[in-house]
């Protein structure tokens, strides 16, 4: 699968870059608007050629395709390696969808008035697609690392200069909690590439199935699972798994409304997929080992966030919180270690991002016309602007899992592979479901207090009609949400052989713990 | 090309709930169309005092009328294409063994592949004559009741979407479709008791119902993800009608729970999302509160789709539930024990509220909790056939009565408007109101029983047909549908209890059913009584009417079609043996019962007539209907005197069954609130904020401190070192500068005092030597 020529995996990760290189000679005071369309027309552009990697990728085939290798410090066996699964394609496409959307719900925000600096602004948002579809098509190690921090970057500054009030330390901690994680990643990643002789992730994974090298394992703090955990901290502060969550809410209620999109988006799937693309082929059997208590923490997550959304009286709050529920979700389906459950965990993480950024979509959209996210300042809006009220009402739907909408696949999923998990099983199915019933409260609440009861505000009476950039923005929203939840067959199809070639890995490699196998719906 | 060909019977089904799905579609997107007009414009039928100034959303005149032809046309294609459907089932020899199938493959994984289908088997051809024809009458009905709303296009919008939902569970082959149908008419039901989402009341009813319904609903899910990984499919023919997946079934233990087989764990999950559904106790309380939605939608809920759904997956699911079991021999499994007795004891304890309601639409919703109950105790002792009878007669005549209550509050508010234009010499041009208009009526209330009275003088129509469908759920023996099948039901439960002696759950559920069909007569006379016989207790009621035109006909000739149905339906279903009529409705054998056996493997076999229950189910009814009239008939209710019932059963009792026992209160201090507490002080303020946050900042702040502390350290120690060097330097270079003071005497003494200490110390020294040396 070695190819030479230019792999159209490469041409998506670095087009974000070259639109970054053209902005960087734009004027901001006179071509304002030429930037602004520059950044939609790169990431629409990009979003338009990952489309053309799912066209290309042949889903019988369970390895990497569109493979670009570069050596780079050949002597340290380090190497610019890219390439797309069935494990990262979904969320390479997620990444290039969720980017348009976000610049669009940029197009009109109030943030530049106050701020200024637009220019810069669209400079970050190409920085961060760049990086963030290198996490996810990048095969080296090292370079992964380097990816990985990089998006923390753009992100950083979104926050801090764009942010609400309290910008500086949702800033501050996004970036120290997830930095802080991430150390401890880097010294895995160095002890796992000088022992393989290199950090080519595919390389590693096949050493590992031919015996070549092993991690010594025999308990949970033993090499293979400290490790793991050096990997698996670092994934789960970005998830966030509970009990790490909390730079989550600060991130998200501080961020602008595209950097929320993007954070619930995109940010936090690297965390559930660099525990699908690392932890779980690089040290099987500590994987297996961790399970139960990592899929613990995940159902406290579900349940958790779910009732900490519900007591909140702030919206994007609210929604962030929900994110830590949803995502607890993916983190037990993932470790649920079968394929229902990891194909699930991972249409999951494109649901969650789809829907989730769709919140934070309308969320934004509210705001900007009120200034302020706190609930009591709504209601009736479903009278004053009823589309908007009425797609507000489908995009909270499908994120309580509405059968025909797209969550409702993943949940179901999710719940098949928990329950035929030898892992986990019954308990863990049974809370996650309480999930599904608590999501369904914060949700309606949600909707509640702001779309439903008397337009007795005067400011909601006079809320201004959406602008066409902000329908622009919903529409993908609206039919990724219909698309996934009427027609999931594609989607599943394309990452069905990675992910059992996985499973078969994970199970060959822990002969006494045999993982159940359960397939997807028959 | 090959074509699809429609009009195979296999693939027809499919196209059933295309036409609503379709009118959904088309009136979402395209004729709702609304235009701007003043809030305070009659036309808003609002005049709403916050709305002074603004312009409010009404749709325009021409979307009314094509959103109106849109949904009626969906459901009339449904209808059509149902009947045909019905028309081949019925012609078709042994239906049942054969049926009408095909499906497609919907999720195809390489190795595996999940197909998604339709059925029609006997089940299934029944619910295809009752539920479009119930849906069909419903949206005429809507057409007069609903055309004043200002947002008429999205009510029908959204009926059709109800509509849709409910045949598409209807004609599913799998579980899945079957739920997602069942999801759908959960978001419809919250959207349509919330239509009138500016009233607090309405949009807290709906999410009440939508939060019990999707409670139950996720146990349900969870039966049904469970099932599938155990069978591998979810395909009703592949699991019901499949000896062998069932006895696998019966025979592995659950997860769990013990003594437990998973085929009951299975079943009871599946019966909980019916609880939830069908509204059985304890889940019960969202559907009184329903009543906040448009009147059709009550219908819709409460006969036509909704309600029925449960009791429909219960029938469509029955094998599962008797998997491992006889129920035929009174062998019955823990979910069909459950069944019985949460079906009896609902049957009785929601008859029991219904007695003590002044709503005219909330007397319906407890009878029909209580009617629900009749099917689940029937489903529980294994009368398969009898509750599905019931079923169809009971959709009947309940959407009959929710339309007629809703003609009598159409006619209240058309009194009370005509009442007080004439007060108040106002000259309102709006004739009826609607939805907001609710909230502003404040005092009189055109939906209590106690304002009415007479109402048979000004609204004939509306009168019979409400007692022919009063009568049929009073179950008025030989002349009513309602008889028939509740006949059924309590003669099986008879046959099983007394003449097998099976006693337990039969005998509980025969003997709370007479008990509940006793009070269900009683009620139903109370509300006839209290809402047409005797003098107007109003100026409004003595004014109440239909008025003419349109609207009266589209409200009317619902009722009278149904009327007939309430009558007729239970012909199909009489007993073969039953004295006279047997021979004359069923000469060869009971044709509902016919017909709709061969849906299971093994046929239920039926017993011969027995007079006991017979006469019982008549004397319940009679006795009630007897009682009722001799308290509310005889001697009408006069303006200003209280229910004689409050009285006899002591105000304490009657406010207690009022209250409905105060369950929801008590819900809501034992788990609404304490979730609240928790969620907003526990989880959020002490958890989140406190301890993980606390945490958080506890190591931002420690290692604050240990840079503090290295910053003191490296001032003391570190800097300490270096600069004390210098100084140290330092302060020695200024301490010895002082000997350089420029005076000649003081340097000559120094040098004087230097030779002799040197001189001292060399003598000495050398001294010490040579002593040493010597």
């Amino acid at each position: 699968m070695e190819a030479t020529g230019l792999s159209l995996v490469t041409v998506v990760l670095f087009l974000p870059l070259i639109g970054f290189a053209i902005m960087l000679f734009m004027n901001e005071r006179t071509q304002a608007g030429a930037i602004r369309w520059t950044a939609l027309g790169f990431s629409v552009l990009t979003f338009l050629l990952s489309l053309g990697l799912w066209a290309l990728y042949n889903p019988d085939d369970p390895g990497l395709q569109l493979v670009q290798r570069i050596n780079w410090l050949p002597d340290y066996g380090i190497s610019y390696y890219v390439g797309v699964d069935g494990l990262s394609l979904l969320l390479v496409i997620l990444t290039t969808f969720i980017m348009p959307v976000a610049i669009l719900a940029s197009f009109r925000s109030h943030i530049f008035e106050e701020r200024g600096r637009e220019k810069l602004y669209y400079l970050f948002m190409m920085l961060l697609e760049w990086a963030m579809i290198g996490v996810f098509v990048v095969q080296d190690l090292v370079i992964f690392y380097v990816f990985w921090e990089v998006t923390l970057v753009p992100m950083y500054f979104l926050i801090g200069i764009w942010g609400a009030e309290q910008r500086i330390y949702a800033a501050v901690k996004f970036f120290l909690y997830t930095m802080a994680g991430s150390i401890l990643m880097l010294l895995a990643i160095l002890y796992v590439g000088i022992n393989a002789g290199t950090f080519a992730l595919p390389e590693i994974i096949a050493a590992i199935q031919t015996g070549a090298l092993s991690f010594p394992f025999d308990g949970l703090f033993s090499t293979q699972g400290l490790l793991f955990l050096g990997f698996l901290i670092a994934f789960a502060i970005k998830v966030p798994i509970w009990p790490l969550h909390s730079w989550l809410p600060d991130a998200h209620v501080q961020a602008p409304t595209a950097g929320s999109i993007i954070l619930a988006g995109v940010l936090l799937k690297m965390g559930t997929y660099g525990i699908v693309r690392f932890c779980l082929p690089l040290f099987p059997e500590a994987s297996v080992a961790w399970a139960p208590t990592i899929a613990t923490l995940g159902v406290i997550g579900i349940i958790y966030g779910a009732w900490v959304s519900y007591a909140q009286r702030d919206m994007k709050k609210l929604v962030a919180y929900s994110s830590v529920s949803h995502l607890g979700f993916v983190v037990v389906g993932i470790f649920a270690l079968n394929a229902a459950g990891i194909e699930g965990g991972i249409l999951q993480m494109v649901n969650h991002g789809v829907s989730t950024g769709g919140l934070f979509l309308i969320v934004g959209m509210l705001y900007e016309r009120r200034h302020t996210k706190a609930m009591e300042a709504f209601g009736g809006v479903w009278k004053a602007l009823p589309l908007f009220g009425a797609v507000s009402l489908v995009i909270v739907l499908s994120s309580m899992g509405l059968p025909g909408l797209n969550s409702f696949v993943g949940e179901f999923t999710i719940l098949m592979g928990t329950l035929g998990s030898n892992i986990l099983g019954f308990v863990f199915a049974l809370f996650a479901t309480l999930g599904v019933i608590l999501a369904a409260v914060y949700m309606l609440y949600f909707y509640q207090k702001v779309y439903m009861g008397e337009l007795d505000k005067e400011e909601i009476r006079n809320l201004e009609p959406l602008h066409w950039s902000e329908k622009a923005a919903l529409v993908p929203v609206l039919i990724a949400i219909f698309l996934i939840g009427l027609q999931p067959a594609p989607f599943f199809r394309s990452m069905d052989a990675s992910v059992d070639a996985l499973v078969r890995h994970v199970d060959e490699s822990v002969p006494e713990v045999v993982v159940g196998n359960l397939q997807m719906p028959e | 090309m090959n074509f699809i060909d429609f009009t195979d019977p296999n693939v027809m089904p499919w196209l059933i709930p295309v036409g609503p799905l379709l009118a959904f579609f088309i009136i979402t997107l395209v004729t709702n169309r609304s235009k701007l007009i003043p809030a305070t414009s009659p036309e808003y039928g609002g005049h709403h005092p916050d709305y002074d100034g603004m312009l409010v959303p009404v749709v325009n005149d021409w979307g009314r009328v094509a959103s109106i032809l849109v949904g009626l046309a969906g459901i009339l294609v449904a209808w059509i294409i149902s009947l045909n459907v019905v028309g081949q089932a019925l012609a078709t020899p042994h239906f049942g063994e054969q049926v009408f199938a095909s499906s497609i493959v919907w999720l195809d994984t390489g190795l595996t592949a999940f197909r998604m289908g339709v059925l029609v088997d006997p089940l299934t051809t029944i619910m295809l004559i009752m539920v479009p024809l119930a849906c069909t009458m419903i949206f005429i009905y809507s057409i007069g009741y609903m055309a004043h709303d200002p947002r008429q296009a999205r009510f029908f919008s959204l009926i059709s979407l109800f509509a849709g939902a409910m045949l598409t569970l209807v004609v599913a082959d799998n579980l899945l479709l079957l739920f997602v149908g069942w999801e759908v008419m959960g978001l419809c039901s919250y959207m349509l008791i919330g239509f009138w989402f500016e009233k607090e009341s309405a949009y807290k009813a709906a999410i009440k119902a939508f939060m019990t319904t999707r409670v139950a609903d996720v146990v349900m899910l969870l039966g049904i993800v469970y099932l599938y990984s155990l069978t591998g499919t979810l395909s009703f023919r592949e699991i019901v009608y499949n000896e062998a997946v069932l006895a696998e079934l019966a025979a592995t233990p659950a997860l769990l729970i013990g003594g437990l087989s998973a085929a009951s764990l299975i079943g009871i999950f599946l019966i909980v999302g019916t609880i939830g559904k069908s509204a059985q106790f304890p889940l019960h309380v969202w559907l009184p509160d329903a009543m906040e939605g448009p009147t059709p939608v009550s219908a819709m809920i409460h006969a036509a789709a909704m309600v029925s759904a449960g009791i429909y997956a219960i029938i469509r699911m029955f094998p599962l539930f008797a998997a491992g079991a006889d129920p035929s021999h009174g062998v019955l499994t823990p979910p069909l024990v459950m069944m019985a007795l949460v079906g009896a004891f609902t049957a009785l304890f929601a008859a029991t509220m219904a007695v003590a309601q002044y709503d005219v639409k909330r007397v319906l919703a407890y009878s029909t909790i209580s009617q629900l109950g009749f099917m689940m105790a029937a489903l529980g002792i294994g009368a398969y056939v009898a509750a599905a009878f019931h079923l169809i007669t009971h959709a009947f005549f309940k959407a009959l009565l929710f339309m007629a209550s809703g003609s009598v509050i159409h006619g209240m508010e058309h009194g009370e408007h005509h009442v007080h234009e004439h007060a108040h010499a106002h000259d309102h041009a709006g004739e009826d109101e609607h939805g907001e208009s609710h909230a502003h009526a404040s005092h009189f209330d055109p939906q209590d029983m106690r304002n009415m009275g007479g109402l048979r003088k000004t609204m004939p129509v509306t009168f019979w047909t409400f007692l022919i469908g009063g009568l049929s759920l009073a179950g008025l023996p030989l002349v009513t549908a309602g008889f028939w099948s509740k006949d059924e039901i309590l003669a099986e439960a008879f046959y099983g209890g007394f003449t097998r002696n099976y006693l337990g759950a039969h005998a509980i559920v025969f003997i709370a059913l007479v008990l509940a069909a006793t009070l269900t007569a009683f009620y139903t006379m109370r509300q006839l009584g209290l809402t047409f016989w005797g003098e107007a207790r109003t100026e409004e009621a003595r004014h109440a009417s239909l008025g003419r035109g349109i609207v009266s006909v589209t409200m009317t000739l619902p009722l009278i079609v149904l009327a007939v149905f309430a009558v007729a339906a239970g012909y199909v279903g009489v007993p073969s043996d039953f004295p006279i009529f047997g021979a004359i409705f069923s000469p060869e054998h009971n044709p509902f019962h016919h017909f709709l056996g061969p849906t299971l493997l093994e046929p239920p076999g039926t017993h011969s007539f027995n007079w006991i229950p017979v006469l019982f189910g008549s004397a319940a009814a009679l006795g009630g209907i007897a009682l009722g009239w001799y308290m509310y008939w005889r001697k009408p209710l006069q303006a200003g005197e209280p229910d004689p019932l409050v009285n006899i059963l002591s105000p304490a009792v009657f406010q207690t069954l009022h209250n409905r026992y105060y369950i929801d209160e008590l819900y809501g201090r034992v788990f609404i609130r304490p979730a609240q507490w928790f969620a907003n002080r526990v989880a959020s303020e002490f958890i989140d904020r406190g301890v993980i946050d606390g945490i958080l900042h506890l190591i931002g702040r420690v290692f604050t401190w240990i840079g503090d502390l290295l910053k003191v350290l490296n001032q003391w120690l570190i800097d300490g070192f270096g600069d004390g060097v210098a100084e140290l330097i330092e302060a020695f270079g200024y301490w010895f500068r002082r000997l350089q003071t420029g005076q000649v005497q003081q340097y000559i003494l120094l040098a004087t005092v230097a030779a002799i200490l040197i001189g001292l110390i060399f003598a000495v020294s050398t001294g010490i030597l040579q002593a040493a040396g010597g």
